[in-house]
């Protein structure tokens, strides 16, 4: 298989989640084999409820396995204490939520800063900014901006460390499908442009059409995995 | 300029985002802190210069009267082991006349060295000169006299000298370490109207009194480090049989006496008054703190999730902390200052010391400065603690829907009578009982501060009403010069506009029991007295047992003794009998301690036939000035003090004084009433703001929203009040039990206007807080709060 020659960013093995919600236990993920490799775009894909956001929580270290083993370049980050994990989100790590996430009282270009200043070795906001197409909404505030270029200023801030993945949860859901795709754009662009390991989750199955691979979740297992050899440009998918 | 981080940038703008409730908190704050500074840097400066004022000025430590002694007695006085420097003096009780004054006025009058100052107690002279010693017309009158009477260098009073009328010529004005508080024999209350320290020069004096090559009073200053016991027993062993009362240091000092007690209470109210509301004030920051950073907990998570660590985000919420906590002790720092200048600017008035003397030591700045940082920070540390506690994921996911219950009302069978947004305010309060807790305990707190800052006036009311309305009933008290046989009653029923008069037997004594002993006086009162009453421990007014003493409460405690003890009784006058008396009866009395025989007992036990000492009498007023010039005119007659102008001097001291106190402490109560009320109703805004939106997205009106938060308030101000009220009464019952002295004790007492007053107070500051957050409520932007969550 093509994967073979390429670096394991990411391997994951019988990983389960259980969150106690007080009176119910919610079995989010029953079990998860999982390799991401360096540089591919990958989409995970699954319903409401199915364990994608989970999965990616774990994978980014925002949370932790009830059991089994994660592997982020071949370190075990599983049993990973608070400091390492902080250090590992630090520096390797750029997340993109659905809803922005954006500090309210800063400008785009200082939603930025927040990060670059703690990273090793980051680019400018600026050249960030531009990454996405925003290098006109330097001194906006998020309130100024419409929540496509919310979520690119998101995606900058993500991606403004240089880190070597980049997890994005449902980046498209709250926004209509024309600024959706330009959000796509942008993270395809900095997939090519920077071979930044990218995954996305979507329960939107029209995303997955610009993955490398497609991995299928279904109520807390992997259900399919499969190659897509010819992935679309964002402007040629629709829904 | 140093580039500020983003960090640093986000909170800038945050604390100008929340600068309303920033200041609220601020004002928590400067109050705690003000009222820190004022009334500890107020005591430190007092007691400072009050010491500055002895020292520079001799302040004698040894103090005895006498009938008469010559003067070579002096010599061996000087040879008593550890005696420094002794000065004799003549001293006298005197009568005034002051010109267009026609109410009784009395004085001391007391000598100076023929030439120069003495070299114990010496005079601060402010305006005019010591006294001619070849002139016998020449006096230096004391600066409250002056100032109350209006009198100045150059003016004329009249003196009745050893029975004849003298013009007396006024030199100079003066203030002396001896009579900082001037006091007239058994009066309670400085009345400078009526009251006034005088001095002449030796010799013309001496000559007045036949007291040439003699003295009637010993002034003495020790050698340091020597114990006064010693030196005052030689000094009575050598004295005794020239007729002293016994010689007495600094504590038994008249007006040393008073300010003493006065400065412990204001020791006690610079202590207890700012750990109380410094206690309060870091208490309601500590709960603000922690739930203002609880409403962060999404941005702490995603800078979690950025890699930012614990620490990171600890000390950037410290920092905000640090900032508003800061700001606010700086204020709390001016605001304390300038009271506090304010404050001991009145009080050198009051006492009137030579030079006024301000000073805030670095270790307050650095006590209440550290005390109240720590709170702050202890604050800060639990909220963040809490947040970064989670796993961000967790912390960024809506908190998952709380666990609600129905409330106990609605279990109880309430259920139909409450409407659903009644239902949201019950169960909301109860889903978190601590929170709530917290939030009744803190505006219970500001209730409590209230009536912390309040009481002080009903006690002196009630102290009035009861020393005035209950015990002494007459217009006018007289003293005499020596006690008199009862029948010159009989004359005195004549005078024209006297309705009643009671002739009571008050002599000095020494009360002991076991190591302890007390200087007072025993009051004789006839047994079927009726301007005088006696109170029991109850106040219900009773009859003096026929045998034995009655003993004021306190007095009774400070010795040890109980009802049924035989305790040791030294008469300091006459035959100077020491005799054992039991203890029959305890009284109840605020201001001052006695003790009460009836008037036979006494007479018996002295020796003597029905001899009275002190004249009450209940006049016409209308009458009052032909009452007040036969009674001058009566030779025996010592002093004449007046009721009402007792009431009113009582007044005076008191508005003076302590409204000043409660005043600001009322003010800054009600300010940290005000910064409790609006933070809790904000931070429960910025809680709900959410939910309330939500609803009325669903269609529920501005009102109906503002009812779910504002009913919510309502409740919680509400049972806040008698929780308030029960806090309050414990503080002040701690205050009143630390401030209990032997000039006065402090009840509690506390009148439905102070309980109404707190409660209206915070009342009110729920209100104007809730209006302002009504005003926010309709800016509530609903779309926006909906939109970037689920």
């Amino acid at each position: 298989m093509q994967q073979n020659n390429l670096k394991t960013v990411f391997s994951a093995r019988g990983v389960t989640k259980t969150y106690d919600m007080g009176e119910v236990q919610v079995h989010a993920l029953r079990g998860v084999d999982l390799d991401l490799y360096a540089g591919e775009f990958v989409v995970l894909l699954g319903a409401s409820g199915s364990g994608k956001s989970t999965l990616l929580n774990i994978l980014g270290g925002l949370d932790t396995a009830s059991a089994g083993q994660v592997f982020y370049c071949g370190q075990d980050i599983t049993h990973a204490n608070d400091k390492a994990l902080t250090n590992y989100r630090r520096n390797h790590v750029g997340f993109v939520f659905q809803f922005y996430n954006l500090i309210p009282s800063l400008t785009a270009e200082e939603n930025i800063a927040v990060v670059t200043e703690i990273a090793k070795n980051p680019m400018s906001p600026k050249a960030a900014l531009e990454l996405v197409g925003l290098g006109d909404r330097m001194n906006h505030f998020p309130a100024q901006l419409s929540g496509g270029q919310q979520q690119r200023v998101a995606i900058a801030r993500a991606i403004a460390k240089r880190p070597q993945v980049l997890l994005c949860d449902e980046p498209t859901g709250a926004l209509d499908s024309a600024t959706g795709i330009i959000v796509l754009e942008a993270l395809q662009r900095v997939n090519k442009e920077l071979g930044t390991t990218t995954a996305i989750i979507t329960h939107n199955a029209d995303i997955a059409e610009m993955a490398d691979r497609v991995i299928q979740l279904t109520d807390g297992r992997i259900t399919a995995i499969h190659d897509n050899p010819a992935p679309k440009r964002p402007d040629q998918i629709s829904w | 300029m140093v580039k500020l981080s983003s960090l640093q940038r986000k909170l800038w703008r945050e604390l100008w985002h929340m600068r309303g409730q920033a200041l609220a908190i601020m004002l928590v704050i400067v109050g705690g802190v003000g009222v820190c500074v004022m009334s500890l840097s107020t005591y430190d400066s007092l007691r400072q210069t009050r010491d500055n004022y002895y020292r520079d000025y001799g302040f004698a430590d040894i103090f005895t009267s006498l009938k008469r002694a010559p003067q070579a007695i002096m010599a061996r006085v000087r040879e008593i082991p550890g005696v420094r420097a002794a000065e004799s003096r003549v001293v006298a009780q005197i009568n005034l006349e002051v010109p267009n004054f026609a109410d009784p006025v009395t004085g001391l009058l007391s000598s100076l060295p023929d030439h120069g100052q003495p070299g114990i107690n010496r005079l601060h002279i402010l305006r005019g000169r010591l006294p001619d010693s070849l002139h016998d017309n020449e006096a230096l009158i004391s600066d409250a006299f002056a100032d109350a009477q209006k009198l100045n260098t150059g003016d004329h009073i009249i003196a009745i000298i050893n029975g004849k009328r003298r013009e007396l010529t006024i030199v100079g004005i003066a203030l002396s370490p001896e009579y900082i508080y001037q006091i007239a024999p058994g009066a309670v209350f400085p009345d400078y109207q009526r009251f006034g320290v005088l001095w002449m020069a030796r010799t013309p004096l001496a000559t007045a009194y036949g007291m040439q090559g003699a003295f009637n009073d010993v002034v003495i200053r020790l050698q340091p480090g020597v114990a006064e016991d010693g030196v005052i027993e030689q000094l009575d062993n050598l004295l005794n049989r020239y007729g002293s009362q016994g010689a007495y240091g600094r504590d038994e000092q008249f007006s040393n006496l008073f300010l003493k007690e006065e400065f412990a209470q204001l020791e006690t109210m610079a202590y207890l008054f700012p750990a109380i509301f410094l206690g309060v004030a870091v208490f309601l920051l500590n709960v603000v703190v922690t739930r203002l950073i609880q409403t962060q907990r999404e941005i702490i998570a995603i800078l979690k999730a950025f890699g930012y660590s614990n620490r990171q985000i600890g000390s950037h919420y410290a920092e905000l902390v640090l900032l508003i906590t800061g700001l606010g002790i700086a204020g709390g720092f001016v605001l304390g200052i300038y009271l506090g200048q304010l404050m001991t600017s009145t009080y050198t008035d009051y006492y009137r010391f030579p030079s006024l003397l301000y000073r805030l030591s670095p270790l307050i700045f650095f006590a209440v400065g550290s005390a109240t940082v720590l709170a702050a920070l202890l604050g800060t540390w639990r909220a963040v603690h809490k947040a970064t506690i989670l796993p961000p994921a967790e912390a960024m996911r809506p908190e998952p829907p709380q666990h609600y219950s129905q409330s106990i009302l609605e279990r109880m069978g309430m259920q139909r009578l409450l409407s659903q947004p009644s239902r949201m305010i019950l169960r909301h309060l109860q889903r978190k009982p601590v929170k709530t807790l917290l939030s009744v305990v803190g505006l219970a707190m500001a209730t409590a501060i209230m009536m912390v800052g309040n009481f002080q006036q009903d006690a002196v009311h009630f102290i009035m009403h009861v020393q005035f309305q209950l015990t002494q009933k007459q217009d006018i008290e007289v003293t005499l010069y020596e006690p008199v046989a009862s029948n010159v009653l009989d004359s005195l029923r004549g005078i024209h506009g006297v309705y009643y008069v009671e002739g009571l037997r008050s002599v000095p004594v020494s009360l002991e029991y076991q190591q302890r002993e007390y200087r007072t006086s025993i009051q004789g009162i006839p047994a079927d007295a009726v301007l005088q009453s006696v109170l029991n421990t109850e106040l219900e007014n009773i009859r003096l047992p026929e045998e034995g003493l009655m003993v004021t409460e306190h007095l009774a405690h400070k010795l040890g003794f109980k009802t049924g003890d035989r305790i040791w009784v030294k008469f300091l006058d006459g035959k100077r009998q020491h005799l054992q008396i039991t203890v029959a009866m305890l009284s109840q009395q605020y201001l001052g301690v006695g003790a009460y025989m009836r008037r036979d007992a006494l007479n018996r036990l002295l020796g003597e036939g029905p001899a009275i000492n002190t004249l009450l009498l209940k006049i016409d007023n209308s009458k009052a000035q032909q009452v007040y010039k036969a009674l001058k005119e009566m030779p025996a007659v010592a002093s004449i003090n007046l009721r009402q102008s007792v009431i009113d001097s009582f007044r005076k001291t008191m508005k003076q004084i302590l409204l000043v106190f409660t005043f600001i402490n009322a003010l800054l109560g009600a300010v940290i009433a005000f910064g409790v009320v609006y933070n809790t109703v904000r931070i429960a805004l910025a809680e709900r703001g959410r939910e309330l939106a939500s609803m009325r997205v669903l269609g529920y009106t501005h009102g109906e929203v503002a009812y779910i938060l504002l009913g919510e308030m309502a409740v919680l101000t509400l049972l806040s009040i008698p929780i308030g009220f029960v806090i309050g009464v414990a503080l002040c019952q701690f205050l009143t039990d630390q401030m209990q002295s032997d000039l006065y004790r402090v009840p509690l007492i506390l009148s439905p206007f102070t309980y109404s007053f707190s409660a209206l107070v915070v009342m009110l500051s729920a209100l104007t807080s809730a209006g302002l957050v009504w005003y926010r409520l309709k800016r509530l932007n609903l779309v926006e709060v909906l939109k970037t969550r689920e």
